[in-house]
C-alpha cells in the first residue's frame, strides 16, 4: 500500500490534453514523432475529448445518483413532513390505523443496537488489528486476514438466519440468565428472556461490523511510522508499552474514524437486525426487550403499508437514516484521512 | 498479559465465522438435492420443491445489475485515476464513498420510487437498478486504486509513441490493470449477491420461473428471509440449504475469478 503515492500520475495531462493550441500542433509536426497532418491531429484531440467527456459523465452519474436518492426521499416523504413536521422525530406513537406516526422508538432502537454493537466490536477489532500487524507470525497473517475478510462476505440474511436459530437460543439458555443474575440490578438485563431482542441485535451487529473496523484499524496502524516504534523501543519500552504509547496513540484519530465507519454500517444494517430484534416499536430500558430500528421498520412494513401517509412516514424514516449515515460516514472519512493522509481508504486484497 | 489479551481478541473474532459456516453446512446439506437446485417451490406444507427459480433469478439480477454498475463504475474509476487529481475529483471521490455507506434498504426505496412507481408493478429491472447502483462505488474506488498502481512510465511510453491518451488508457493502462479490475467487479458481486433488503420492494419475489426483466423475480437471499420467518420446520431446512447454496456461489465465484486472474497476474507490475 505504501508504494501507491510514488506511482501517482503526475499530471501527464500536459502531454495530451492541451494540444488544441495551434503552436503545440506545430511543434508536434516539427518533432515528427508520428508523421501526420493537421486534420489527423485534430481528430486525435477530438477523440481524446470525447473519451474525457465520457468518463466525466460516469463521474457525474455518481453525483447524480446521490442527489437523486436525496431528492426522491424528500419528494416521497413530503406528505409526512408537512403533516407531522419536526414532531415526527420525537413522537412515540406508531398507529397505522389512525395514520399517526412518530419515529422516536425507531431512532432509539437504531442508536441503542448500534452502540451495543460498537461496544462489543471495537475492542475485539483493535485487538485483532494489533495482533495482525504486530504479533502474528507472518505465515498465519494471510490466513487470519482472509478469515476476517470472509466474515465480511457472509450475506446479512444468513447472519439473520443464524441469529434466529442459533444465537437467540444460545443467548436465552446461557447468556441471559447469567446477565440477569449478576447484572440484573442495573435494570438493563431484566424481564422475560426471549433470546431475540435488543441484545441479540447488538451481538449480530457487532459480528457484522467487526471486519470493517478491523481492516481499517489495521491500515491506520500500518501507517504509523516505523521510527515511532523504534524510538519507543530504544527508550526501553516493552512491546505493550510501545504499542500503547507509539502505535495506538498515533493511530487514535484513525481508529476513531474506523469506529465511526463501523457505526455507519451498524445504523443501516437491515435484514439480520430485522430477523432478531423482535420488531416492536417500544422504548424499553432492558436490553432483553424487543425493539425496532429505522432500517428494519422500513424493510418490514414498506410492502404492506397502505395509505399515502403510512408510505410517506416510512419514506421519511429512510430519509432520516440516509442523512444520519451521510453525516457519520463523512466524519469517519475525515478522521481516517487525518491519519493515512490520502492513502487509499480501503486495502485492496 | 496485554499481548495475551490481544491474541485472545483475534481468536474470538474467528469463532463466529467458523460457527456460522459450520451451521450452514451441517443444516444445509440435509435438504440439498438435485430437485432443490432445479425445481420451483412447492406450496407451503407440501414436501419437496426447490429454489431453482430463485437461483436463476439471483444470477439474472446480478447480470442486469452489472450492465449498469460495471461500465459506470469503471468509467468513474478511470476518471478518478486519470483525470481526477483535482477538486472535482475529490468531490466525486467523497460522494462515491458516501454512496458506499448508504444503507442498501434506502437504495432499494429509491429504486422503488424511480422504477416501480412509474411502472406500477415490481420488476427485475427495478431490482437490478438498486443492485447496480450499489456496485458503482465499490468498482469505481477499487478501479481507481488499481489504476494508480500502473507505473507512470508505461503511460509515458505509450504517449511517447504518439498514441492518443484515450487509446493509452483503454489499451495500455486498463489492460495492464485488468486483473485488478476483475477483482473489483468480484468485490462488487460479493457485496450485492447476498443483498435482500433492496430487493424486497423492487424485484419482490416470484413463486415461478421468470426471465422477463419486466416481471417480479425470485432471488436467493430474499427466499432465505421468507422461509426463515415461516413457522415450518421444512421451510427452515430449505432456508439453510439456500444459505449454503448462496455462500458457495459467492465463495466459488470469487475464488474462481481470483484464481484465473491471479495466474495471469498484473502484467508489467511486479
Amino acid at each position: 500500500m505504501q508504494t501507491v503515492p510514488e506511482h501517482r500520475p503526475s499530471r501527464n495531462s500536459e502531454v495530451s490534453e492541451e494540444p488544441s493550441a495551434p503552436d503545440t500542433v506545430v511543434t508536434r509536426e516539427k518533432l515528427a514523432v508520428v508523421p501526420k497532418n493537421r486534420a489527423a491531429v485534430r481528430e486525435k484531440v477530438f477523440a481524446d475529448q470525447i473519451f474525457r467527456g465520457l468518463v466525466i459523465l460516469c463521474a457525474l452519474a455518481v453525483l447524480a445518483i446521490v442527489g437523486l436518492i436525496f431528492f426522491e426521499l424528500v419528494n416521497q416523504s413530503h406528505l409526512s413532513i408537512s403533516k407531522f413536521g419536526f414532531k415526527f422525530l420525537i413522537k412515540q406513537i406508531w398507529d397505522p390505523v389512525a395514520e399517526d406516526f412518530g419515529a422516536l422508538p425507531f431512532i432509539y432502537g437504531t442508536v441503542v443496537s448500534s452502540l451495543l454493537g460498537l461496544i462489543i466490536a471495537v475492542p475485539l477489532s483493535i485487538g485483532t488489528a494489533l495482533f495482525l500487524t504486530e504479533i502474528c507470525p507472518r505465515r498465519l497473517r494471510a490466513v487470519l486476514s482472509l478469515l476476517v475478510e470472509l466474515l465480511a462476505a457472509i450475506p446479512s440474511v444468513i447472519y439473520g438466519l443464524w441469529g434466529i436459530f442459533v444465537l437467540a437460543p444460545f443467548l436465552r439458555v446461557y447468556v441471559q440468565p447469567f446477565l440477569a443474575r449478576y447484572f440484573g440490578w442495573t435494570g438493563l438485563f431484566s424481564g422475560p428472556k426471549y433470546g431475540w431482542g435488543m441484545l441479540a441485535a447488538g451481538v449480530i451487529i457487532s459480528i457484522m461490523i467487526l471486519p470493517i473496523i478491523a481492516s481499517i484499524t489495521r491500515e491506520v496502524i500500518t501507517a504509523v511510522p516505523r521510527v515511532q516504534r523504534e524510538a519507543a523501543l530504544a527508550l526501553g519500552a516493552t512491546k505493550w508499552e510501545m504499542l500503547r504509547m507509539a502505535v495506538l496513540r498515533n493511530a487514535r484519530p484513525g481508529i476513531f474514524g474506523a469506529t465511526i465507519l463501523g457505526l455507519g454500517r451498524a445504523l443501516g444494517e437491515t435484514m439480520a437486525v430485522t430477523m432478531v430484534i423482535g420488531n416492536r416499536p417500544e422504548i424499553a430500558r432492558s436490553l432483553f426487550a424487543p425493539g425496532y430500528t429505522l432500517a428494519s421498520a422500513v424493510a418490514n412494513e414498506f410492502t404492506e403499508a397502505v395509505g399515502n401517509t403510512y408510505l410517506s412516514a416510512l419514506m421519511e424514516m429512510a430519509l432520516v437514516l440516509f442523512v444520519i449515515t451521510l453525516i457519520v460516514n463523512a466524519l469517519a472519512g475525515l478522521l481516517v484521512w487525518s491519519v493515512t493522509r490520502g492513502m487509499p481508504a480501503r486495502a485492496l486484497a | 498479559m496485554a499481548l495475551g489479551l490481544i491474541t485472545l481478541a483475534a481468536l474470538i473474532v474467528t469463532v463466529p465465522l467458523f460457527l456460522i459456516l459450520a451451521t450452514v453446512v451441517v443444516r444445509g446439506l440435509g435438504a440439498l438435492n438435485w430437485a432443490f437446485l432445479t425445481q420451483i417451490p412447492k406450496p407451503i406444507g407440501e414436501e419437496g420443491g426447490g429454489m431453482g427459480n430463485a437461483i436463476a433469478g439471483s444470477i439474472l439480477l446480478l447480470g442486469y445489475a452489472s450492465l449498469i454498475g460495471v461500465p459506470l463504475g469503471i468509467g468513474a474509476g478511470v476518471f478518478l485515476a486519470e483525470y481526477g487529481r483535482n477538486k472535482f475529483g475529490n468531490v466525486v471521490r467523497f460522494t462515491a464513498d458516501a454512496l458506499n455507506g448508504v444503507p442498501s434498504v434506502v437504495i432499494g426505496m429509491t429504486a422503488w420510487a424511480l422504477v416501480v412507481v412509474p411502472q406500477k408493478h415490481f420488476s427485475m429491472l427495478a431490482g437490478s437498478v438498486a443492485l447496480g447502483i450499489m456496485m458503482i462505488p465499490v468498482i469505481s474506488r477499487t478501479t481507481e486504486e488499481v489504476l494508480l498502481l500502473v507505473p507512470q512510465s508505461i503511460r509515458e511510453a505509450a504517449l511517447g509513441l504518439g498514441i492518443p491518451k484515450w487509446r493509452t488508457i483503454l489499451s495500455v493502462v486498463l489492460r495492464t490493470a485488468s486483473a485488478g479490475i476483475v477483482t473489483s467487479i468480484m468485490l462488487a458481486f460479493a457485496r450485492i449477491a447476498g443483498e435482500s433488503a433492496p430487493l424486497m420492494f423492487t424485484a419482490f419475489g416470484n413463486e415461478f420461473w421468470s426471465m422477463n426483466p419486466n416481471q417480479p423475480v425470485a432471488s436467493l437471499p430474499l427466499q432465505i428471509y421468507k422461509y426463515a420467518i415461516q413457522p415450518y420446520e421444512q421451510a427452515h431446512a430449505q432456508a439453510w440449504t439456500a444459505a449454503l447454496v448462496l455462500i458457495s456461489m459467492i465463495v466459488v465465484t470469487v475464488t474462481f475469478f481470483r484464481f484465473i486472474v491471479g495466474r495471469r497476474a498484473i502484467k508489467g507490475v511486479s
